[in-house]
């Protein structure tokens, strides 16, 4: 006996269309009003927009891989540009001691010990700023500076070009999308930013005390093998600044176009972790990860989906998916923000998660005891990125306390 | 056909620290495998071989077994357990009491015992200690990376899921200790090959012998684990008291309640992810009290410091626990 097999609906928008990477609302609602699984035919991949449903892909790691790529491109049919991706790009058996690896390196622990540190040097980025007085691009003179400070000093990176790190990980989450006429203009640059990254890796070039030496004496214990350290130190790089940068840009953008919720945290402090969760909840920073069926088809919701087939899982919309969410569009301290699918859920969840709340509590802590007020003071310019929600520019102004 | 279970299950966002037996069978003389699955049919935490959960026994007592299941089944866990007459009577009430349906209490999994990537694995199995390397050996397999085993036992009989190793695609040693003796570990392991991680796990006397013979093994390739059995730590899952110390409230937390939801509904609110224990968002700071640690988060160091809790499984060995919030 056979189940009736149903047919899931088809969405022919592309969201790696121009207009839909600087609106992603309407693509995020068609695809996701359309079924809880829906093929997208400009792509030939699924995709899903429901918070369930992506909940459930990011869980069942035995039937959904990361191990074909976590971008569009399909491993199983096409050569990864570079070697996949530390734990991000591995499944479960080679997965778990570089995870494992990762997670204690950026153990809270460890995380706690550089607090007073990061708030240090975030008081003083905040002050600077403020010195100038007036109208500030918080994007260019905070949300980046800020953690291009923190991060790669954390990591052991030298402190020279670490502009070509933020543009390196644009490169990075841009070819994750299609590679369309945008990925081959900027592929030699790539190239380039590439090998440099790969050599910034090497043991020889990471200060003592960071995170990469750590991830390299775990590699002298066996924990991992010598050939995995580099390419874990790589996925520090590549997945813990632009996140982070775009993060922040977010909660910036967010606190300066809802002035009221401001002074919320300005009266209460202590919610700027919940603001920050709340941020990347609406605005997602990395709104496209692909999972991949394996060398069997799979039963899901009705519908059976072939071998190595991609499922796009459209994280903005999951987090604005109003059978999750009360009044999604809203960004709302009064919210529990909990169970957002900003940084996944489950085996792959974002392992820098920890290190990117810090780095967000901080810069929230000093802004909130010495900004009274901060609102938009032009408009906005969205940046172009196939996988991220990024801002070229933000114009805010600030009013001292 | 591999079939993936249909999402949407009720309760995804509810937390896990129960875990209900849906299997009882003996594999061997005195030795019984219990299955177990999530009370409402969830998915479990995932874990990685070398693994082990706390099962919270109905008479308050606590143990520790390591997994021994199929890591690709996500709903149910297996663990084995010897009868120990002489013991605190935790394996001697899971012997004649455990019934299919009941439902536990358990912490964890939780990992001290991981398996680092190697060119070949030794595997050393006493008895029961072959649980953990169940996993291990089917990981090695799936990797194809070689490997051998020495798996001594008393006698045949007593020798647990030794007929589901004969099909593995390794080498297995199975050494009765009636028939053959104890095994000459060192013997055994011969020259260390550059790349070779020892795995080995059993009673105190084999680990012993390891840790002697590796004397002449390069460093880091011996990884053991030692059963702490008998240890009688007690579960608390009684109610208890959060006292928060900068909104100077005290909340009551009752059996199948967790610390967060009580502190969501008095208003406090915790940011939360995973509620499994498996992700460390919803940490907080302990100022007093001794937390009973039930994710699977917190290593070692901070278990045995005592100054943080993850609250959306874990809960208290004291009457009262005092949080930073
Ligand atoms: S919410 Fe993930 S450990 Fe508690």
């Amino acid at each position: 006996m056979t189940t009736p097999v149903l047919t899931p609906p088809v969405v022919d928008d592309d969201p790696y269309a121009e207009e839909h990477l600087i609106d992603r609302l309407p693509v995020q609602q068609r695809v996701r009003e359309a079924g809880p699984v829906v093929y997208l035919s400009a792509l030939d991949v699924y995709a899903t927009g429901r918070y369930d449903v992506i909940r459930e892909v990011l869980a069942d790691w035995q039937h959904f891989h990361v191990g074909a790529g976590v971008g569009l491109a399909n491993f199983h049919v096409e050569k990864p540009w570079r070697p996949p991706a530390l734990p991000t790009e591995a499944d479960p058996p080679v997965h778990d001691a570089p995870r494992r690896v990762l997670t204690e390196v950026l153990s809270t622990r460890v995380l706690r010990r550089l607090r007073s540190e990061w708030l240090a040097e975030a008081e003083q980025s905040v002050d600077q700023v403020l010195a100038r007085g007036g109208v500030i691009d918080a994007m260019n003179e905070l949300a980046a500076p800020f953690p291009l400070k923190v991060f790669p000093d954390a990591v052991g990176l030298p402190p020279e070009r670490r502009r070509d790190l933020l543009a390196y990980g644009d490169l990075v989450f841009n070819a994750f999308g299609p590679q369309n006429a945008l990925f081959e203009k900027s592929a030699t640059r790539l190239t380039q930013l590439s090998a440099w990254v790969t050599t910034l890796c090497r043991r020889e070039n990471l200060a003592p005390g960071g995170f990469g030496a750590s991830i390299w004496e775990a590699a002298d214990r066996g924990e991992i093998t010598l050939e995995q350290a580099p390419l874990v130190v790589r996925s520090l790089v590549s997945a813990g600044i632009d996140t982070t940068v775009h993060g922040i840009a977010a909660i910036l953008h967010a606190f300066a176009t809802h002035p009221e919720q401001w002074q919320l945290l300005r009266k209460d402090p202590g919610l700027a972790r919940r603001a920050f969760d709340e941020a990347v909840r609406w605005a997602s920073p990395l709104q496209i990860v692909f999972h991949t069926t394996g060398d069997d088809p799979v039963e899901f919701l009705g519908t059976t989906i072939g071998p190595h087939q991609k499922m796009m899982l459209l994280i903005g919309a999951g987090n604005r998916d109003p059978r999750r969410w009360d009044a999604p569009n809203n960004f709302d301290l009064g919210r529990d923000p909990s169970g957002h699918v900003g940084f996944g859920m489950g085996l792959h969840q974002c392992v820098g998660q920890h290190v990117a709340r810090l780095e967000a509590e901080v810069l929230l802590t000093a802004l909130a005891d010495r900004v009274e007020h901060l609102e938009l003071a032009g408009t906005p310019e969205r940046g172009y990125n196939n996988s991220l929600q990024t801002w070229n520019t933000l114009p805010v102004r600030l009013v001292p306390a | 056909m591999n079939t993936a279970v249909a999402a949407a299950r009720a309760g995804l966002d509810t937390d896990a620290t129960s875990i209900q037996v849906v299997g009882v069978e003996v594999v061997a003389e005195g030795v019984v495998a219990v299955t177990l699955a999530d009370p409402t049919g969830r998915r479990l935490p995932p874990w990685t071989p070398g693994s082990h959960i706390d099962v919270i026994l109905p008479n308050g007592l606590v143990r520790q077994y390591s997994l021994c299941g199929d890591r690709w089944d996500a709903y149910t866990y297996r663990i084995a357990v010897l009868r120990e007459t002489a013991g605190s009577g935790g394996s001697e009430w899971i012997h004649t009491q455990l019934a299919e349906g009941q439902i536990l209490g358990f912490g964890g999994p939780r990992n001290h015992f991981h398996l680092v990537p190697a060119e070949r694995y030794l595997f050393i199995a006493g008895g029961i200690g072959i649980t953990p390397l169940l996993p291990m050996i089917q990981q090695a397999d799936r990797l194809k990376i070689p490997w051998k085993l020495l798996y001594g036992g008393r006698w045949r009989r007593s020798m647990a899921f030794a007929d589901e190793l004969t099909d593995a695609r390794g080498h297995v040693d199975l050494v009765p200790e009636n028939e053959f003796g104890r095994p000459d570990i060192a013997d055994w392991v011969g020259d260390i090959e550059k790349g070779t991680r020892v795995y080995c796990c059993g009673p105190a006397g084999l680990l012993d012998a390891a840790e002697r013979a590796s004397a002449n093994w390069l460093p880091h390739t011996l990884h053991t684990e030692r059963f702490v059995n008998g240890a009688g730590r007690r579960a608390d899952d009684r109610p208890f008291v959060v006292h928060l110390q900068r909104s100077g409230l005290d909340l009551p937390v009752a059996p199948g309640t967790s610390i967060l939801d009580a502190m969501a509904q008095a208003g406090v609110g915790v940011l939360s992810s995973c509620r499994q224990g498996t992700c460390g968002t919803c940490e907080v700071a302990v100022l007093a009290g001794r937390p009973d640690h039930r994710d699977s988060m917190l290593s070692e160091t901070d278990r045995d410091a005592g100054d943080c809790i993850l609250v959306c499984v874990s809960r208290a060995h004291t009457s009262t626990l005092t949080l930073d919030a």
